[in-house]
């Protein structure tokens, strides 16, 4: 069994006591307790990450072409820039799909300018220009999306005139995302990019009315592993009608008509709440957040969303539906739990999922000893009600905030301020997120941006039983007789999300916390003892 | 239900547009070049998404932990020049993770705003960054020039430029600069040279950084890779070796102009002749007979194309990867009696369709290949379209071709996602060579077996 952390302010003393002052005084702004059950600290969030000190961060252009527009399945991704940025998110997100049999599917593609010196000392303008009549010629898609890496912006393509002049020429939807590395400090900004940018070409450009009694988006959920798939079902089975997925197996005539949804589903707050807002402003269409990570969570989130429609009969079919289902989780739970009960975690990942997954390892009996996000702002530590205190600093300055107004002909509140008010009062909790910290014990860890030297020591000192990050740390902390859960990828696993998603994760979990494999590290000769024996039989 | 929908036989002329490339950037190889040194931290000057793909690209092919640093460009440092960042980086990295060595490359992004690392990293000395008897070792590394074997050559030569002297004492050894190849190939490469008693030293070597064990331990700095004060003796060396004629030649003609230690460039040595080439070169720098034991391995892979031809024959072959690995390989392909039908690779170089043309010249096929820009998967993908092929080689993004055609897939190259087995056991040497026969007959002759009718059958093949 772990050592529990009993004193946060020693741990984090001993995080930080080789750091240059700077870096020190810096890291130990990013590091807080826990605050379940009383006030929840401040923490230092979406700042730039000092150079060096080996993040797990990634870029703009990742969160903006591998994250966001990355899984929509007909729509031809077309990076701007040398080869590598288009290599590197070629595939590597799992993003499934389902695209039937003769539907378009550009995932397995990649698509790129290659830009090479020429270019980037003549300008790449003409090249883009030729690539999207090369990528219409080939492939004849509907969509065509442009993203910018890092030497676009300091040569000045300005990518958003060529994306015009080959929309008007093809007349197929072009856009562009000025999406370079080093805008903002992760992926983050590159979510927000995005997010402004199907906002402005593609949600709401088709106006043929969408059929279904409780229509509803699901915002921020990628079908990594096939998650989505997986909520999918379960909404079908409920009885609700998804009209556009943002991302996950979607396509962008999905986007076109999200409009018509009543009530937007927002699963990775940071990076689609930018959709979430827009909409609501310009077509009137509420959301809440929900999280379908955790058997409990996802009853939970379909209570809510059952609730919002105010319609007995879909209430009930929802609770026959959960009930239904947490009866089979529950069965493998209670096989699983005695083997996993006591045990302890550390969540250091993503955006949303850090705070998700916590739902699955209460579920498993398991302890949270600490956790962080990659890439998220105090919003999603603290809770949204931190808003309005959140300094904009140069690097958020830099992100384009539209300025969005009620559509004259479509903005429809779908409710009144008084039916959001009494459905506010049952629990809906529009607009609300709490954030990550109120479910954290106060003697955990909450660490933002964790580097690699915090990373090893928080694991010599607390020696979880199980470790949660992404592919770059996985064998660096496996290499330490610890097992890491990518939670990017998810080791090829899943799906995690809703109920069977829960199982899944049940049974991943069980095997990776009770492997023998940690047992065969010593050879009979590593350990003590046969030297003597043998200098007894010498003698 | 094909993965590939989209692609079809109708070859469009493109000159803008890459689809599915073979060949990424230049920093992956620098940054896998400078693993291959003792306590060497790769540190990469650029915005942070360059080091984290990077590291996630080497880590998803070798399963292995891949430590490197980012200078995190914000529009600030790229506005006003990523000095600042660089400089505190070098100090936190030697601070925090005290590496020997800090092998900083560059990225397109620092190269556009014009980022002088000579400059920089003497600004850090200068300031007192730099601890004593630590090592800065930098490369230029622009990802819109070449491609990653250009990364990786360009920091071969920076991490000799930072190291290698001249004392004027001679030690009889022979430098080996290994291509852009795998810790396993690296292995090979020297046991090869030890059987035949020969002396080397061998920078990089990645044998041991990225295919390590599992203690319970972690190491940030393996007990492996080219140590620095070896690396320092190659001016002393009596003659380099360069295999890989894209990923060596810079660094084995700057020994020679430096530091006059006369080279040989020869490719990578996979397949007999290729091998031969590379064990010839070792006989006669080092003035060594070639033992039995070398013999005896040749003979053993000479045996094994002789018992099999008549299932390698004329089999057709489609290739993607690095032009220092197909030309070998379609070499090997040639001297088993099968037919390299299509070659593509996205790093480009004059000498690839010469040698090309030379090894195809008495091929019963008209072999297509094409190098450099557009030269991509979806070409050759096209060109199977047209007239399919028995076998695919390279990474592990055929693998959609492979099942949409019903071909099997032969892994090799950078990278490869789903497979184990090329950290640890060679492609090059003889060994090598009979691991590659190995393998293509296994899918040969599944093959064979799959798809027999009843009343064909065989219990032998």
């Amino acid at each position: 069994m772990s050592t529990k952390p009993t004193n946060v302010e020693e741990i984090k003393k001993e995080l930080i006591a080789k750091m240059p002052t700077k870096v020190a005084r810096k890291r130990a702004k990013a590091m807080t307790p826990g605050g379940e059950g009383g006030e929840i600290p401040e923490i230092q969030a979406n700042v730039r990450t000092i150079p060096g000190i080996i993040t797990q961060r990634g870029c703009t252009y990742a969160g903006c072409k591998g994250v966001v527009l990355g899984p929509s399945r007909d729509i031809v991704n077309l990076t701007h820039g040398p080869i590598g940025c288009g290599f590197y998110s070629w595939l590597t997100r799992r993003n499934q799909t389902d695209a039937g049999p003769d539907g378009e599917n550009f995932i397995p593609y990649s698509f790129s300018t290659d830009m090479t010196e020429h270019d980037i000392v003549f300008g790449g303008m003409k090249k883009l220009a030729a690539a999207i009549q090369e990528a219409y010629d080939n492939f004849h898609p509907k969509a065509i999306s442009v993203f910018s890496t890092c030497p676009v912006g300091l040569i000045g393509d300005d990518i958003h005139a060529v994306a015009r002049q080959m929309q008007e020429k093809l007349g197929i939807t072009v856009f562009a995302n000025s999406c370079e590395g080093y805008k903002g400090v992760s992926q983050s900004a590159g979510h927000h990019i995005a997010n402004n940018q199907i906002m402005k070409h593609v949600i709401g450009t088709n106006d043929t009315p969408v059929e279904g009694k409780f229509k509803v988006n699901m915002l921020g959920e990628y079908n990594i592993g096939g998650d989505a798939f997986e909520i999918e079902r379960i909404l079908e089975k409920c009885g609700f009608t998804l009209v556009a997925t943002f991302s996950g197996n979607s396509t962008v005539e999905d986007f076109r008509v999200a409009h018509y949804a009543d009530l937007n589903t927002v699963m990775c707050h940071r990076s689609l709440n930018y959709v979430a807002e827009m909409m609501e402003t310009k077509f009137g269409i509420p959301w809440i957040k929900v999280n379908f990570i955790g058997a409990e969570a996802s009853a939970k989130s379909l209570r809510r969303m059952a609730a919002y429609f105010e319609d007995q009969e879909l209430m009930d079919r929802v609770e026959k539906v959960i009930a239904e289902e947490l009866e089979i989780v529950k069965k493998v739970v209670d096989e699983i739990r005695p083997r996993t009960e006591g045990k302890t975690a550390m969540l250091f990942v993503g955006g949303s999922r850090a705070h998700h997954y916590q739902e699955l390892f209460g579920e498993l009996g398991m302890e949270i000893l600490g956790a962080g996000y990659e890439f998220a702002h105090r919003d999603d530590y603290e809770g949204r009600h931190v808003l309005p205190t959140i300094k904009v600093d140069a690097d958020s300055r830099n992100i384009e905030e539209l300025d969005i107004e009620p559509d004259p002909e479509r903005f429809k509140p779908r409710k009144t301020p008084e039916q959001l008010e009494a459905l506010n009062a049952k629990g809906l909790d529009f607009k609300g997120y709490e954030g990550m910290m109120g479910m954290m014990k106060k003697d955990s860890m909450v660490i933002d941006d964790i580097n690699h030297y915090e990373t090893e020591k928080l694991i010599e000192m607390l020696k979880p039983d199980i470790f949660c990050a992404g592919i770059k740390e996985k064998y660096i902390i496996q290499k330490m007789g610890v097992p890491l859960k990518q939670l990017h990828n998810y080791d090829m696993g899943g799906p995690y999300a809703g109920f069977n998603g829960a199982i899944n994760w049940y049974h991943d979990i069980d095997r990776m916390v009770n492997t023998k494999v940690w047992r065969l590290m010593k050879a009979p000769w590593q350990t003590d003892g046969p030297e003597l024996e043998a200098s007894y039989v010498a003698q | 239900m094909a993965l590939l929908r989209h692609t079809t036989g109708e070859i469009k002329e493109r000159k803008a547009l890459t689809v599915n490339p073979a060949k990424t950037c230049q920093p992956v190889g620098a940054m896998y070049a400078a693993l291959g040194v003792k306590g060497c931290f790769p540190h990469s000057h650029g915005s942070q998404g360059c080091c984290a793909y990077h590291r996630s690209a080497l880590t998803r092919h070798y399963k292995e932990p891949v430590i490197a640093g980012t200078s995190s460009f914000t529009e600030g440092s790229s506005v006003f020049g990523g000095q600042a960042n660089l400089i505190s980086a070098i100090d936190n990295i030697f601070t925090v993770y005290d590496p020997d060595v800090i092998a900083i490359h560059t990225t397109c992004l620092s190269e556009t705003i014009g980022d002088d690392l000579l400059q920089i990293s003497q600004k850090a000395k200068d300031d007192g960054k730099v601890p004593a008897g630590k090592h800065i070792v930098y490369a230029s590394t622009p990802s819109y020039v070449g491609t990653h074997v250009t990364g990786y050559s360009n920091m071969v030569k920076g991490i000799l430029k930072g190291f290698v002297k001249k004392t004027g004492v001679p030690t009889g050894k022979v430098n080996i600069i290994p291509g852009f190849c795998e810790p396993s190939d690296m292995a090979e490469m020297r046991r090869l040279a030890n059987m035949m008693g020969i002396d080397i030293v061998m920078a990089p070597d990645t044998n041991g950084v990225l295919n390590g064990p599992l203690t319970g331990h972690y190491d940030m700095y393996p007990n492996a890779g080219a140590a620095p004060a070896e690396i320092a003796t190659m001016g002393d060396s009596k003659a380099s070796i360069g295999l890989g004629r894209w990923a060596t030649t810079d660094a084995v003609n700057y020994l020679d102009a430096e530091f006059k230690v006369p080279g040989t460039i020869l490719g990578l040595p996979i397949g007999l002749l290729a091998t031969d080439r590379y064990v010839d070169a070792l006989r006669k720098l080092a003035g060594v007979a070639v033992p039995e034991s070398v013999n005896f391995e040749r003979g053993q892979v000479v045996d094994v194309i002789s018992d099999y031809s008549q299932y390698f024959y004329g089999k057709k072959v489609a290739l993607a990867g690095d032009p220092d690995q197909l030309l070998a390989l379609v070499e090997f392909c040639v001297t088993l009696g099968m037919i390299p039908a299509y070659t593509v690779t996205g790093t480009a170089g004059k000498y690839f369709d010469e040698r090309m043309a030379e090894l195809v010249k008495d091929v019963p096929y008209e072999c297509k290949y094409k190098n450099g820009e557009q030269a991509d998967m979806y070409l050759l993908h096209q060109w199977i379209k047209n007239d399919p092929v028995d076998l695919l080689i390279g990474n592990t993004y055929l693998k959609y071709i492979a099942r949409d055609e019903d071909i099997p897939l032969i892994r090799h190259g950078f990278p490869i996602l789903d497979r184990v087995g090329h950290q640890y056991f060679p492609s090059v040497g003889y060994s090598g060579a009979m691991r590659l026969m190995d393998k293509f007959l296994g899918a040969i002759m599944d093959r064979l077996d799959r798809d027999a009718p009843e009343t064909r059958f065989e219990l032998q093949l």
